[in-house]
């Protein structure tokens, strides 16, 4: 069942680390930009420096962190703001499952690995075509994702918002893109799968207006109806 | 700044511990092939649902046309197995072009 994301994103064994080191860069340079525009954000609002830093710490989830410090910005207060980044951060629960087997087996490699889990480093790890494969990329991915992350926070709330709107740069569409490129192969290969996905996606598209965020991607898990016993075995 | 405290430590904790039932229940709970299959279908599932409302939406509304099309730019670059560098920064560049020449 590991197979379902089956297609190999780079060059095979002999450049396991230098492939999954190019391709995972392109996602830390994009989130490093997003985490200085979320420090700059921050302390642009009114909060001190120690708070977007702290959070990208302990927190470490890009758009909880965004939607909780809004809705605390907004004078939503903390209860409320925090209630908002969980509701986003429940997904993770069901990532954690999943990549569950691929963290390693020692308890310090759980806890760790536990707290890198993040939609990019997860789609990264299970993409790959095997089992140290899929290890390599999570580590690589989420522990170099860690460090882009919270050097970015830290330089957008020293610097502030030198940056700009990140949208000019279309950064907004790089992730999406992310996602594009390793959910595809999974798509192609497994229909039962593609059936549950698109399924899902227009659930959670429908109900976005309507919802708070976060819902819609919970929403979207209804689509696994379509996952016919037995069929979804790929080849 | 105790507001603040409150709330960055309940969605720490909180956070933490959804991503710890996974590596906590592996080896403890043994989970049929049928169960593992739905997860990993989950785990697609929740991702492709991520990338059409961030590519479509953006607080609840339309996000606008230049997003979706540099992710569209993407989705058929990654059709054509273009290598992954060449989707991601496909999808930015169309998206940025699109916005400073004012088409979308």
């Amino acid at each position: 069942m590991r197979s379902l994301l089956r297609t190999p994103l780079g060059p095979a064994r002999g450049s396991l680390d230098t492939s999954l080191v190019r391709d995972s860069s392109l996602v830390w340079l994009a989130s490093g930009v997003v985490g200085v525009s979320f420090g700059a954000i921050s302390v642009a609002g009114g909060l001190p420096v120690w708070v977007p830093v702290v959070m990208s710490l302990v927190v470490y989830a890009g758009s909880a962190q965004f939607s909780a410090v809004g809705v605390l910005l907004a004078g939503g207060g903390p209860v409320a703001a925090a209630a908002t980044g969980l509701l986003l951060n429940t997904r993770t629960l069901a990532f954690s499952l999943a990549v569950a087997d691929i963290l390693g087996q020692g308890r310090l490699a759980r806890l760790l690995g536990a707290h890198l889990v993040t939609d990019e480093t997860v789609a990264f790890a299970l993409a790959q075509s095997d089992p140290a494969r899929r290890r390599a990329a999570f580590w690589i991915s989420g522990l170099g994702l860690f460090a882009v992350w919270n050097l970015g926070v830290l330089a957008g709330a020293l610097a502030g918002d030198a940056l700009g709107d990140t949208g000019t740069y279309g950064l907004d569409a790089a992730f999406p893109a992310v996602l594009v490129a390793l959910v595809l192969p999974a798509l192609r290969a497994n229909p039962a799968v593609r059936r549950c996905a698109l399924l899902g996606a227009g659930l959670a598209l429908a109900v976005t207006p309507a919802v708070p965020a976060g819902v819609p991607v919970l929403v979207a898990l209804a689509g696994l109806v379509g996952h016919g016993r037995g069929r979804g075995r790929t080849a | 700044m105790s507001a603040a405290v409150a709330m960055i430590l309940a969605l720490a904790v909180g956070t933490y511990a959804f991503r710890l039932v996974g590596p906590v229940l592996h080896g403890r709970v043994v989970l049929s092939p049928r169960v593992q299959e739905l997860l990993s279908a989950g785990a697609v599932v929740l991702l492709v649902a991520l990338l059409a409302t961030g590519a479509l939406t953006e607080g609840g509304g339309f996000a606008g046309w230049a997003r979706p099309a540099g992710v569209l730019v993407a989705g058929v670059l990654a059709w054509w197995r273009a290598p992954f560098p060449v989707v991601v920064l496909g999808a930015a560049v169309v998206t940025a072009v699109l916005r400073a020449t004012g088409l979308a």
